[in-house]
């Protein structure tokens, strides 16, 4: 066998990227970002509020922590479930005792069928971004434009009329994407997406849209259950994080630590007291500033950097 | 190699009892040689018959940011801590690299890097290449890191680790004089090519970071820890006949914020120890060929 010829061809091997969504520019080259009260750690907690249809779809995909067994999988749907009744609400605690906001990244279906938990997060003063429609709203470069455009809008609406508020910034589920993507959240109106993880500050994509990098490797689904690690290895990371990204800042201006959050996961009654911890310690750290996603946004954006 | 046959007939058995020693600069017991990849992957490169680039649909938004994240931003942060700590890097390189993002490539060269191939793109694979197509890519490769570089390349690690029969034969032809395709050992070893000598230079699947952090699934202490475990191994058994460490990275692995910190105290502890000699690939190669009957 041999292959195609045209296997060797490399038509965008050029200066830059392969592809135009955004502009190729290294952190350590940037000017240097400040961040308010001459902090220097901006500290991102991004909460997932997710539902779980127990009929999962597989089209385009199925989302990571889905539901497993045959029909009907109550084992995953309850569990999961467990993290918006119990886990979200201790993670607001553990907020309000350390005197912190978060963005929580939700599935309109949350809002329409716990309206009580989103009002608690809107009254705490938290931030709720956009997180499709529910489980089953995955979008991948198979899904049609068309589908895609009107998942978006019916995430946006139905988050608008069940909570009263309209999202600025888009968590896709698993973080994926189609080509399409950046174009039709700038389509709808959002400002900023979490979804590309190749950076540890906002950037602008060449439309305009504003990432927010939001670590997977630094979230407690990638480190518990993924790498299957215990919580105080998960806060021992998120320490050293700090620590690390601290003393950047006192040679290249601002960083960011993003912790993602699931309350299914960091919510259990013998992993929330070492985050609980977490928090305090990095709460106490004179370089931290605890910030929405929004609030991060806002301040890049007024400092007119690329 | 010996194509078809059960055993590809690539080197004789060597015991490890009672080898010829090595001995290493300075006396030193054990080459410690650190492997970066810089590599680029495509965002929507054409399929190949016999492998998926991306475990997702084009794109696969998080595969292909994760290792943008190194040109970006953890390039720069690994390669500060290797300079701090001594340790050069041997590179192997998407030479690709060379066009799509030059600064990164030059910084690693101002920083006294060595560069091997890593085939043109680590999403072009040479699986069923046949000898014009992957006397191609070697030939790219050879030209693209002289031109960006000025140094000729002297290794080869397959790109994707995806190899033909040929590829060991077709490198020695062309030239090169090591390969880190080969895993059987923690000592330099002949292999048995067609024409021209070929050396095999241990690299490490077992402690690269990928396997650490993504097979094994270490904390990033844990990862730190291994390193040094597996120094203080080879160190010891160095004093008998000099051994080869080879610690390859990634760095939109290592260079992440939480991993960073404990990978620094484990290159001080292996500069502080006094037994390492810390070197690059080609000056392993050629000690070790220089002590050759």
């Amino acid at each position: 066998m041999t292959l195609d010829p045209a296997y060797l061809d490399y038509p965008r091997r050029r200066h830059g990227y392969d592809h135009d969504l955004y502009p190729w520019s290294a952190l350590h080259e940037r000017t240097p970002v400040q961040w308010p009260g001459g902090k220097s750690v901006a500290v991102w907690l991004c909460v997932s509020l997710e539902w779980f249809p127990i009929t999962p779809s597989d089209t385009p995909f199925r989302a990571p922590g889905h539901m497993q067994t045959a029909y009907p999988d109550f084992r995953h749907y309850t569990a999961r479930d467990y993290g918006t009744r119990i886990g979200a609400y201790r993670l607001l605690d553990a907020f309000a005792k350390a005197g912190v906001r978060a963005s929580f990244a939700t599935n309109a279906a949350i809002a329409e069928r716990y309206p009580a938990l989103v009002a608690d997060i809107l009254a705490a003063g938290h931030e709720i971004i956009a997180h499709s429609t529910d489980m089953n709203g995955t979008i991948a470069g198979t899904l049609p434009v068309d589908e895609e455009r009107a998942l978006i809008a019916e995430s946006l609406d139905r988050m608008e009329a069940a909570s009263g508020m309209r999202p600025q910034g888009w968590l896709s589920i698993a973080r994926s994407q189609s080509f399409a993507t950046a174009d039709l959240l700038c389509d709808a109106g959002l400002r900023y997406t979490c979804d590309w993880v190749n950076d540890e500050l906002p950037y602008r994509f060449s439309n305009g849209l504003i990432n927010l990098p939001l670590n997977h490797e630094l979230s407690d689904r990638q480190i518990i259950t993924v790498q299957q690690q215990s919580v105080d290895s998960y806060a021992q990371s998120m320490i050293d994080a700090f620590d690390w990204l601290a003393g950047e800042a006192t040679h290249f201006g601002g960083r960011m630590l993003p912790l993602h959050l699931t309350p299914y996961i960091i919510g259990l009654p013998y992993r929330i007291a070492a985050f609980e911890q977490l928090i305090t310690a990095l709460v106490a750290r004179p370089e931290a500033w605890f910030a929405t996603g929004g609030e991060i946004v806002d301040s890049w954006a007024e400092q007119n950097l690329a | 190699m010996i194509e078809g046959a059960a055993d590809p007939g690539l080197y004789d058995f060597a015991p490890y009892r009672a080898r010829p020693k090595i001995t290493w600069p300075g006396g030193k017991t054990v080459a410690v040689w650190v492997a970066p990849n810089l590599e680029y992957y495509e965002i929507d490169p054409p399929n190949h018959p016999q492998r998926k680039a991306w475990a997702r649909p084009h794109p696969d938004v998080v595969g292909y940011a994760h290792r943008d994240h190194s040109n970006r931003v953890s390039h720069w942060r690994m390669a500060e801590v290797m300079s701090k700590h001594g340790f050069p890097g041997s590179v192997s390189l998407s030479v690709a690299l060379c066009q799509h993002h030059p600064e990164v490539v030059a910084d690693a060269n101002a920083r006294g890097w060595e560069f091997f191939s890593h085939g043109i793109y680590n999403t072009r694979y040479a699986y069923a290449m046949d000898e014009t197509q992957e006397r191609a890519i070697i030939e790219d490769s050879i030209r693209t890191v002289r031109d960006a570089t000025g140094q000729t390349i002297r290794g080869w690690l397959a790109p994707a680790l995806t190899h033909t029969p040929r590829t060991l034969d077709l490198i020695a032809e062309y030239g090169l004089d090591y390969t880190c395709d080969l895993y059987h050992d923690d000592q330099a070893q002949p292999v048995k090519v067609g024409k021209g000598s070929l050396v095999s230079i241990p690299y490490s699947l077992e402690v690269n970071d990928h396997y650490g952090f993504f097979i094994y699934n270490m904390s990033p202490r844990e990862y730190a820890d291994t390193l040094i475990r597996q120094f203080e191994r080879l160190a010891a058994e160095g004093e008998q006949s000099g051994t080869v460490m080879c610690i390859p990275l990634h760095a939109y692995l290592i260079g992440q914020p939480h991993r960073i910190g404990p990978f620094e105290e484990a290159l001080r502890h292996i500069a502080a120890d006094g037994r390492a000699w810390i070197a690059r690939a080609g000056d392993i190669v050629d000690a070790w060929k220089g002590q050759q009957p």
